[in-house]
């Protein structure tokens, strides 16, 4: 008898190799050098452990416990998502099950001279150059081994590209979905996005999960913002109590572009999100909103990079949680302003709601500024339900749970307000909703 | 319609009312007065259902009901109404949304259908215009940024609204200029009728003489020390609080 340890890592090393030896010609492209590269770097990192400054409270042990079918066929089909109860919606709408583009579910609306929105593969079939000129740009550099290992895997996703002085007026929905009905399933999708000057587009990622196994989502997108472009991104993600996702926004923005990006958790098992955004131009805006209801024994963290280079600029942040049961949540923002970058103005919010004892909440605001005429400030709160409040609600006829279900509405209400596409918003809001009143 | 019998209540272990005696019949407006820490506002709290407040003895009876035994919503829904001396700000919370869950709620409580929003907002409408609220300020958040007049008149408009058999207005004239209070004081008489009630906390007289009560009780050290007709507010008015105190204090 003997009893199977599984090591992600070696597993997946062994995957690349194989994979490799049948790429014949491809494995020589330039593309597929990023690729080996970042391979390279995912085995010498190694998953994190919390000795890893960056993940110290949040312990990777249980994901990489057990094994995953990544990019499993899927015969899913638009009555199994029923059950997900998506809106509908006038938008781009692309589908990736458990990593695949799925061309029957999805549908694009606007013109390809406002926009290409290709899937990834195909849009490297087209024009590897011009993929090639963007793919990995960004997260080159980073030493998160999980962003490195998408990297090796890049398998699908989103390539979007809007031309110079493009205004797209629908937006574009990604809708990954895990289908974990039979196996353990793990998708890496990555998305490039990249908006020319004076362009602007509205874009938001959805994760959902169908079945009880276990997904592991590793999603990587990077977003590159030309001269006085605008974009507007929103993640949200409702998935399984058995849902692990990892992810990776990276953003560079260019003189007088504005970014705004709204990070949304309603659920799932263990949820770390990055995005980082470097602010590598003159008065530029990035606004970073963010929020989440972790309960049960759930985990979700927020990480955040808002990295001034050039004078002038704003960046502005506020993440918010209700946190219930055992729950744990992170939240680490950093903000560098660096030493080329006076007048910047840089704000940071982070502000909480701890529903019970045994759930815990850790921030850490981090603030390295190199620049002297700048200003910033920084603030985190965690609490409870404010019972003066409470009182005054009650003391007008509205029962205990119902103006704490109010109460936390609208303590989510100013992020929620931020979310400008409105079919993800009135989703949101429904969802939320109902999330707040029935427990 | 209210009765309520050697009322004790404590706070943080610290006896503030020590037994109250008081009977409130349909239709009659009584004012309670009082130095500053007599109790005043406890006894308001303690009767809308705060919590804080742990009532050590005596009995509070509405309408037949044993009021104490109710949690601070069913009261309302009873018909106990208190304005607030500090409204609360609640960001994020419409007053219209506030009120309209309010409203429903108590006919849920009272086994009532919902009201729909167009006969809702009819009504609100025309409860906004007796208390000269600005229609404006329902769309916004509850109390935010309201000046303490806004805040003052919300409270009086939320009341005409859920229409109370008792309402308990607890310093309602406290930062008020002589305009506001007056537009306040119109609203609260514009509600009055045979089978409602008010207990008019304050402390300064000049409430009174826009909201002329039935009876002035004066509440010193948590309890009634002396009571009588409204021509006793102006008596206070005139000679302020040291001569009952002194009187008080001669009885031991």
């Amino acid at each position: 008898m003997s009893t199977e340890t599984i090591d992600l890592k070696t597993k997946l090393l062994t995957d690349f190799h194989a994979r490799e030896s049948l790429l014949n010609g491809e494995a020589g492209s330039a593309f597929h050098q990023k690729k080996r590269a970042a391979l390279g770097r995912f085995e010498e990192l190694g998953f994190p452990t919390p000795k890893n400054e960056e993940w110290k409270y949040s312990n990777v042990k249980d994901l990489i416990s057990e094994s995953y079918h990544f990019n499993a066929e899927s015969s899913l089909t638009l009555a199994d998502l029923q059950d997900l109860k998506i809106p509908e919606q006038v938008a781009n709408i692309l589908y990736f099950v458990n990593g695949h583009y799925s061309e029957e579910l999805s549908s694009i609306v606007s013109s390809s001279d406002q926009i290409i929105i290709e899937s990834l593969q195909s849009a490297y079939k087209k024009n590897p150059t011009l993929v090639n000129k963007y793919f990995d740009e960004l997260v080159k550099d980073d030493t998160d081994a999980f962003t490195s290992l998408n990297t090796a895997f890049a398998f699908d996703g989103v390539f979007i590209h809007v031309p110079d002085n493009q205004t797209v007026e629908h937006p574009v929905i990604l809708r990954f979905v895990s289908d974990a009905r039979s196996e353990n399933v793990g998708s890496q999708p990555r998305n490039i996005v990249a908006v020319g000057r004076n362009a602007h587009v509205k874009m938001a990622e959805a994760f959902r999960t169908l079945g009880t196994e276990r997904s592991f989502t590793n999603a990587v997108t990077e977003i590159h913002m030309d001269r006085d472009s605008g974009v507007e991104y929103y993640k949200v993600q409702n998935e399984s109590d058995k849902a692990y996702h990892v992810g990776t926004t990276q953003v560079r923005m260019l003189d007088n572009s504005h970014f705004y990006a709204g990070t949304v958790t309603l659920n799932g098992r263990f949820t770390r999100n990055n995005l980082n955004i470097i602010l590598d131009g003159e008065h530029c805006e990035a606004h970073m909103y963010g929020l989440y209801f972790p309960d049960g024994t759930q985990h979700v963290d927020n990480h955040t990079v808002a990295d001034h280079r050039k004078p002038n600029s704003e960046s502005n942040e506020l993440y918010k949680g209700i946190l219930r049961d055992k729950s744990k949540g992170v939240f680490n923002g950093k903000i560098f302003v660096r030493e080329d970058a006076q007048k910047t103005n840089a704000f940071q919010s982070c502000k909480n709601i701890v529903l019970s004892t045994e759930a815990t909440m850790n921030t850490k605001p981090q603030l390295e500024i190199f620049a002297d005429d700048v200003k910033c400030s920084h603030g985190t709160t965690t609490g409870q339900i404010d019972e003066e409040a409470l009182f005054y609600m009650r003391s007008r006829g509205i029962s205990k749970p119902e103006a704490m279900s109010l109460l936390m509405y609208a303590f989510c209400a100013d992020v929620v307000s931020q979310i400008k596409i409105d079919s993800v918003r009135e989703y949101l809001e429904n969802v939320i909703a109902e999330k707040l009143t029935t427990k | 319609m209210l009765s309520i019998k050697e009322l004790r209540a404590s706070i943080e272990g610290k006896e503030i009312l020590k037994g109250i005696n008081l009977e409130v019949k349909p239709g009659e407006v009584h004012a309670i007065m009082g130095p500053n820490g007599s109790g005043k506002s406890t006894l308001a709290s303690v009767l809308a259902g705060r919590e804080e407040y742990e009532v050590t003895g005596g009995s509070v009876d509405f309408d037949g009901k044993d009021l104490l035994d109710l949690a601070a919503e069913e009261r309302a829904a009873e018909g106990i109404f208190l304005a607030f001396q500090y409204p609360v700000e609640i960001p994020g919370v419409t007053t219209i949304n506030f009120l309209k869950t309010a409203v429903n709620e108590i006919r849920k409580y009272k086994g009532e259908n919902p009201l729909d929003a167009a006969q809702f907002l009819k009504m609100v409408r025309e409860k906004a215009k007796l208390v000269s609220m600005n229609d404006s300020l329902l769309k916004r958040a509850l109390n935010e940024g309201f000046s303490g007049g806004e805040k003052k008149r919300n409270e009086i408009f939320q009341m005409a609204v859920l229409e109370p058999k008792l309402a308990i207005l607890d310093e309602t004239d406290s930062g008020l200029d002589i305009d506001a209070l007056r537009i306040v004081a119109e609203g609260v008489n514009s509600l009055r009728s045979p089978d409602r009630s008010a207990i008019v906390v304050t402390h300064y007289q000049r409430l009174l003489d826009y909201i002329v009560p039935d009876y002035v009780h004066v509440l010193y050290k948590g309890r009634i020390v002396k009571s009588g007709p409204k021509e006793l507010a102006l008596e206070l008015e005139e000679k302020g609080y040291d001569w009952i105190k002194a009187e008080v204090e001669a009885l031991g």
